[in-house]
């Protein structure tokens, strides 16, 4: 679905990206994993046409971002880390203003619905809660009814009901056929949700492959945790005390 | 979500059907509906001009008192006096110099002058009125006003002639002065401060961006939000004359026409005042500098530009300022068209003026002006 090939991104004092190469395949969902810095952002913005490269070859659903931006903005989705939507709007009227931005013929009504946001329609984006937000966020990239969604760091800064709630939510997307390239700081989240990950690091790639053949080699290798893993971890007991259920 | 299969088998043929009218409508829509909800806008487009016309207004004798001077060694007690105190509508100044009654009369603050005598040997009265061209409206009232009381039964045969005169006063009433420079106070604010507000807020909240991730041309996003604001401009600048013409007086010499003309000059007015606008939200690094950056560009021009007062009150060294600043022809184009019933023709000069400034402007914009 996308294949990334010997990827660069120099600005003038720093290489952010060198020599990147991996592929996502069809409805998978597919994460990119690293610290702050490591290049994740500046690589999802290559691929989706928000920013040039300095070499590489860079194809997405068979189309090469360097001939073909424009159609395949028309079939991508893309939510940005901390971007913010037009002042003084309601949910309905943004959506309405991107079906015009894609010239997509859909109802808003739907797009709310698809992320259990109709209750909100008349709100503006900046009354909404953080967990709120970013279902907003995701709705938006579906407007175009796109191939692939990219979600940067969609669960950062979310309570845990929060975050549980929108991985039930990317993966039903993913479900209805859409692939989706997430990029997140928490292991745990990339373990549950990603059928594959690659982990980047100073604008490389250090490993990409499931998450469970990741942690099979580790242990092979003669790795063991220094405390006993228990049956549960202290997410779940806190889930369990305080409910699954999402506050607004 | 169940229809995502076809949509996606239509996805080759998307690009073709992708509309950049659409989109443009879009963002203008959306643009509009934010400026309309944003308090700022529709105080420095609305507000602000309104309450100075309605000071002015005020201050400009609105309302339909008509002040007559009783000229001095005029016969006060006679029954043409007391007819003319009793219509209500007719205030009596007495007590003043011929010579102040002549300065007030030429700048309008008296609307016209009676002089009443016996004529000799008769029980008849001669009523001679001067009228001024500074306020034809109210000694177009007062006219009528005394000619029905010249066919009044019991006036009639005390009443033997009345001789009439008009004095040359000053061109226009305050409000015909005021509000052009109001209206392009209006223009110039919402054209500077909210095209700088909107795109670096758009950009630094990343909404740009954002739309850079969907097929929209540049160009759309540019075009869309000028349409918003040229149309939220031209509104509240049909609503200034509208409220100018009907409560204060505004002239408007040829009606509708007048109008369409003012409106085509407003539209000129917002281009070139949006091109400082997209500079100052290029030069401007956060929301906090878009003030006194905009305050640099609309300050001298409210001030200098023929707003308040005419240029040429102005010390002999500050007039070459004014007549470099886009403003001055704005206004003094307005008034033309509103006041001396001009067509755009007859403006050309000052039209040409505004389109080099928009051009020198627009020059400057394409090179500072920033996406992202």
């Amino acid at each position: 679905m996308i294949s990334v090939k010997n990827l660069v991104k120099k600005y003038d004092d720093f290489i952010a990206v060198q020599d990147l190469s991996f592929e996502v395949y069809e409805n998978e969902i597919f994460g990119l994993l690293g610290p702050n810095g490591a290049g994740k952002t500046t690589t999802l913005e290559i691929i989706e046409t928000l920013r040039e490269k300095t070499s590489g070859e860079i194809i997405v659903d068979g189309l090469s971002v360097d001939k073909h931006p424009n159609a395949i903005k028309q079939l991508i989705g893309v939510q940005l880390q901390a971007a913010g939507y037009y002042p003084n709007l309601n949910l309905i009227e943004l959506i309405e203003l991107f079906a015009g931005l894609y010239g997509a013929k859909i109802k808003p009504m739907d797009m709310l619905e698809k992320v259990n946001l109709q209750d909100k329609a008349k709100a503006k984006y900046k009354a909404l809660s953080g967990g709120q937000k970013q279902r907003f966020s995701i709705a938006t990239t579906l407007i175009n009814q796109p191939k692939i969604i990219f979600l940067d760091e969609p669960t950062t800064g979310l309570d845990p009901q929060a975050r549980r709630n929108l991985w039930d939510l990317i993966i039903e997307i993913r479900n209805a056929g859409t692939t989706v390239v997430i990029t997140t700081h928490y292991m745990d989240e990339a373990e549950q949700l990603c059928d594959r990950v690659a982990f980047v690091e100073r604008g490389r790639i250090i490993a990409v492959d499931t998450p469970d053949n990741l942690i099979d080699q580790l242990i092979n290798s003669g790795f063991e945790r220094k405390k006993e893993v228990k049956k549960a971890n202290l997410e779940d007991v806190f889930i369990s005390m305080t409910g699954k259920e999402w506050r607004e | 979500m169940n229809d995502r299969n076809s949509g996606s088998a239509l996805a080759g043929e998307r690009p073709k059907a992708y509309s950049n009218t659409t989109a443009t409508l879009a963002l203008a829509k959306a643009s509009f509906r934010s400026i309309m909800r944003s308090p700022s806008a529709v105080v420095f487009t609305l507000a602000f001009p309104l309450i100075f016309i309605l000071v002015f207004g005020f201050l400009g004798g609105g309302g339909t008192r008509i002040d007559v001077g009783i000229t001095p060694g005029s016969d006060i007690n006679n029954p043409v006096i007391s007819m003319l105190g009793k219509t209500g509508m007719i205030r009596l100044v007495k007590d003043k110099s011929k010579a102040e009654f002549d300065k007030l009369l030429e700048k309008g603050n008296v609307d016209a002058m009676v002089d009443i005598h016996k004529k000799v040997n008769t029980s008849a009265y001669s009523v001679n009125v001067v009228y001024t061209s500074a306020s034809r409206d109210k000694g177009g009232i007062l006219k009528s006003v005394l000619n029905n009381l010249f066919y009044d039964k019991t006036l009639k045969p005390t009443v033997a002639e009345i001789k009439e005169r008009t004095v040359t006063g000053r061109e226009y009433k305050t409000i015909d002065f005021i509000l052009p420079g109001q209206l392009g106070f209006s223009l110039l604010s919402t054209g500077v401060f909210g095209t700088a507000f909107v795109f670096l807020s758009l950009r630094q909240t990343l909404v740009i961006k954002r739309f850079f991730a969907t097929p929209v041309k540049r160009s759309s996003i540019v075009i869309g939000e000028g349409i918003a604001r040229i149309g939220f401009a031209l509104i509240g600048a049909l609503f200034i004359i509208l409220i100018g013409h009907f409560f204060f007086g505004f002239t408007l010499v040829h009606g509708v026409v007048t109008v369409i003309n003012m409106l085509l000059l407003a539209t000129m007015g917002i281009i070139v005042f949006m091109g400082f606008g997209f500079i100052i939200s290029g030069i401007a690094k956060s929301e906090s500098m878009v003030p006194p950056i905009s305050n640099i560009v609309t300050l001298p021009q409210f001030l200098l530009s023929g707003t308040f007062f005419s240029i040429e009150a102005f010390p002999t060294w500050l007039q070459p300022i004014s007549r470099a600043l886009p403003l001055t022809y704005l206004n003094d184009a307005m008034r033309k068209v509103a006041f001396e019933g001009m067509g755009l023709w007859d403006v050309k000069f000052q039209i040409m003026i505004l389109l080099i400034w928009g051009i020198v402007i627009y020059a400057v914009a394409v090179k500072v002006f920033k996406w992202e």
